[in-house]
């Protein structure tokens, strides 16, 4: 490819950058919606049972076999100290690709009480996270998006299921 | 068209990495004195490919260092040069620092000019020094005189008369003559006397030879590099005309060298744009770690073979499936089907296996270097005797085992073998053995680490490590205890810390690498005679048998190796131990029995553990009796990590897929009796603190 054809990439590249449409899959918990990244989502199953890992926190429910690979399942209502909701036929688990520093990617399941929609949000529509207002902390939010008038939160799922129990840090320093 | 070369670069380091523990395996075997010129030829070989590679990929810090190592090889090679110590020593610097410089250029991280210049000085000297010294052999300068004639000269001639079938090895005489064109003027006379009739000629051969002379301010290494890939392929001599050629002191060697040909700053200019591509191809992305396996043809073609068993296997179940009816000798036939494919996987899954093995030389190899390296720093003459190398261990464990070895081999040299003085004192001989040794033993293999030197002294490990706070007085240790203490974290015996052991970091790191492999190591040893360090690994990671206990609702794998048997209890033989802790007399031991559902918070069945079953199990030297609800069936299963996706958890070792799909945890034996004394630490400081409540 000569110089100049590569220049005319950059700027398309460029030019789709500035009117990027993002699109999330939106989930239920507790009567409030949430948005995860849809490129990060792998899959959506059905709640199953699954193998339970000695000594861990509560909200980790524990690890199946997706195919080969060992993941595990974390349940969010329990991860935001929500009340623990009976597992139903809409309980679903969303299967999604976390990005780690200094860590090959890792693949998680969470457990929510249904999956809602898929959503494009023009970036511009994206606001930063108020101090207030959703029940889950804010320090796991990534923004807000209103669609349709109506308010999703948009989760940061790299800090939310790589902070605290587990971190690779943590588990270095034990 | 333009070829993206950069592809080929991990190819080269790999390449370069091999060649260089070539070099430096061969240097070490080099007899100084009467050298062997086949074992300096494989030297100069290996430089002379990473010269050429280097070249290629623009790396010409690597390409003019090893330039002079070449010279200086090519000299021995051709007998004009002397083999000293000096120089072997200085040629084994030389690679490690070519090896640096590789590993910094492939990291992309900054080299470290100061040795590689202060080696490349110490290279030229010996280069020059000698060459003026032993002026004697006045013919022979001119291959080391090169580096000293300035480039003053006022012109050269070349006579390159190519061999006959150079032409098959893609080299192409024209473009030679093209790049010594754009060196200076250049004048070229072609000889066609050995021209053949034409239909006698053969249009795949080369009959020309010619006679240039290049005339203006030219390098000689730059007329050379022009003929670097096909020296080997013709007669070529390049003589300076001499009338004003002018010999400069030594000193400014470096200058050809730093004044790079016009040609090959071109060719790098199109590799930079190459790299430039190639690095916004990979974006801001980090380069992928990715390794790479060298297989021996043969396992590759059993494994084709097994593939091909199983597809016929495969194409005869579906016959079975796919008929109409299915009667009895259809049942039959299905069973057979499924026994052959139940022989086939497991064939497939052991040559599978098998590619992953490498023979344990890989480890081994780099042990000449370092003993040769440390026995002339402590001053101790020894001898290494390596046996069993091509005993195959998986390349996961081969990666992780060779720092414990090190630091084992480091050991036994620096504690172990005594000064050849003391030796001498003592009736041995003046010369140390140290032993490595590698066999297979069951389902692992054994690293056995011997060393005929004085051995622990039990005395003075245990008196430092009372001083160090490790025991205390008065625990009645055996001597096998002792021994074992030197493996206590923050524990040296050394009087001296000296640059090769000492620390008191060792020996710990040691055994906790070995046990994150899932092996063990242990120690033997005799005063006056040696220490034996035996370790023990697993042969593979990937694969376990398992022995599937139940424990409530959950099935745990326990490692098959480390279990010794499996009881059901007899209520009398029980103990309490402080109220809180249980043993269990089993013969003449009293083993703590672990309740798996207490430390791992989980439901059993029965918490009596008359109505379950004890499986006792093993742990360097350490047993402990699990209680659980019901053995289950044994078998081999696939060790997945745990730690991918979740983090390394506690007591077990990773996780596996059962037959029906679901997951199973591996317990990590270790794990569970520190999980255990843990457990049972917390329980007795509870019941001490009610009972002072109480009180």
């Amino acid at each position: 490819m000569s110089e100049a054809a590569e220049e005319i990439v950059e700027q398309e590249v460029v030019n789709t950058d500035e009117k990027e449409i993002r699109e999330f899959l939106t989930f239920m918990l507790s009567g409030e919606e949430y948005g995860v990244d849809i490129l990060r989502v792998q899959e959506i199953k059905g709640w199953d049972d699954v193998t339970s890992v000695p000594n861990m926190p509560e909200y980790i429910r524990g690890v199946i076999n997706l195919r080969g690979t060992i993941v595990p399942i974390i349940d969010l209502r329990r991860r935001f100290d929500l009340e623990a909701l009976e597992y139903g036929p809409t309980t679903v688990v969303i299967v999604l690709r976390v990005i780690c520093d200094g860590h090959a990617d890792r693949t998680m399941g969470i457990v929510v009480d249904g999956v809602s929609d898929v959503y494009q949000v023009e970036t511009e529509n994206l606001k930063h996270s108020p101090e207030f207002g959703t029940a889950v902390d804010t320090e796991f939010v990534q923004g807000i998006a209103s669609v349709e008038k109506k308010m999703v939160v948009l989760l940061n799922i790299d800090h939310m299921l790589n902070s605290r129990e587990l971190s690779i840090v943590d588990a270095l320093n034990n | 068209m333009s070829i993206d070369i950069s592809q080929f670069l991990d190819t080269f380091y790999e390449e370069s990495f091999e060649g260089l523990d070539i070099m430096e395996s061969e240097l070490l075997n080099l007899d100084v004195g009467e050298a062997d010129t086949e074992v300096i030829n494989t030297i100069f070989r290996a430089a002379h490919s990473i010269k050429g590679g280097s070249g290629t990929f623009g790396l010409n810090a690597v390409a003019d260092y090893t330039h002079v190592m070449e010279t200086l090889l090519d000299e021995m090679r051709a007998g004009q040069r002397e083999v000293t110590q000096d120089a072997v020593d200085i040629l084994l610097r030389s690679v490690d620092v070519l090896r640096s410089m590789l590993l910094s250029l492939k990291d992309n991280e900054p080299l470290d000019e100061t040795t590689i210049s202060s080696t490349h000085e110490e290279l030229t000297k010996l280069l020059n020094g000698e060459s003026e010294a032993g002026g004697a052999s006045a013919e022979t300068s001119s291959a080391t005189s090169t580096a000293n004639t300035e480039s003053a000269v006022s012109g050269w001639t070349i006579t390159f008369k190519p061999n006959p079938d150079m032409l098959q090895t893609g080299n192409d005489p024209v473009r030679i003559l093209k790049e010594l064109d754009s060196l200076g003027d250049v004048t070229v006379e072609a000889d066609t006397s050995e021209l053949p009739e034409f239909e006698l000629l053969d249009p795949e051969q080369s009959y020309l030879s010619w006679t240039i002379q290049v005339s203006g301010d030219v390098a000689e290494d730059d007329i050379k590099e022009c003929f670097e890939w096909v020296e080997d392929e013709c007669e070529l001599s390049i003589v300076a005309n001499k009338s004003e050629a002018i010999e400069k002191p030594a000193g400014q060697t470096a200058a050809p060298i730093a004044e790079a040909a016009p040609a090959p700053e071109r060719r790098q200019s199109d590799r930079r744009q190459g790299d430039r591509r190639a690095a916004s191809q990979s974006a801001s992305k980090k380069p992928a770690e990715s390794s790479s396996i060298r297989v021996n043809i043969d396992k590759v073609d059993d494994l084709i073979n097994m593939v091909g068993e199983l597809v016929i296997t495969q194409s005869m179940l579906s016959q079975i499936g796919g008929a109409e009816e299915f009667d009895n000798s259809a049942l039959e036939r299905l069973n057979d089907g499924l026994t052959q494919l139940e022989q086939h996987t497991r064939e497939l899954q052991e040559s599978v296996m098998r590619i992953r093995m490498m023979p344990i030389s890989f480890a081994f190899q780099r042990f000449p270097r370092l003993v040769h390296d440390l026995s002339g720093q402590l001053n101790k003459k020894i001898e290494l005797v390596l046996t069993g190398e091509s005993t195959e261990l998986d390349k996961t464990v081969m990666e992780k085992i060779g720092d414990p070895l090190v630091h084992l081999v480091r050991n036994s040299l620096d504690h172990g073998i005594e000064e050849p003085q003391v030796r001498l004192e003592n009736g041995k001989s003046e010369t140390g053995t140290i032993e490595l040794n590698a066999f297979h033993q069951g389902g692992n293999i054994v690293i056995e680490i011997r060393d005929d030197g004085a051995g622990l002294n039990q005395e003075r490990i245990l008196s430092k490590a009372i001083s160090s706070g490790i025991v205390k007085e008065d625990d009645n240790l055996t001597s096998e205890q002792i021994n074992d203490l030197i493996f206590a974290p923050g524990f040296s015996t050394a009087e001296v810390v000296s640059d090769v052991s000492g620390r008191g970091v060792g020996m710990d790191v040691v055994r906790r690498n070995i046990r994150a492999l899932g092996g063990t190591v242990e120690v033997k040893s005799e005063p006056g005679v040696g220490s034996v360090f035996t370790i023990r690994l697993p042969l593979t990671l990937a694969i376990l048998d398992g022995q599937l206990i139940r424990v409530g609702t959950e099935t745990y794998i326990v490692p098959l190796i480390s279990i010794i048997e499996s009881l059901q209890v007899n209520p009398e033989m029980i103990n309490s131990v402080t109220g809180t802790a249980e043993v269990y007399k089993l013969r003449d031991d009293y083993i703590p029995i672990v309740r798996l559902y207490d430390i791992f918070g989980i439901e059993a069945d029965s918490t009596d553990v008359s109505e379950g079953l004890l499986v006792v199990v093993e742990n360097e030297g350490k047993k402990i009796a699990i209680f659980v609800d019901e053995l289950l069936g044994q078998q081999q299963v696939v060790i997945k990590s745990l730690e991918t996706n979740l983090k390394q958890v506690d007591g077990l070792s990773g996780a596996t897929i059962l037959g029906n799909g679901t997951v199973a945890l591996i317990l990590d034996i270790n794990g569970v009796i520190m999980l255990y004394q843990e457990v049972t630490k917390e329980s007795i400081l509870q019941d001490k603190q009610g009972k002072i409540i109480a009180a």
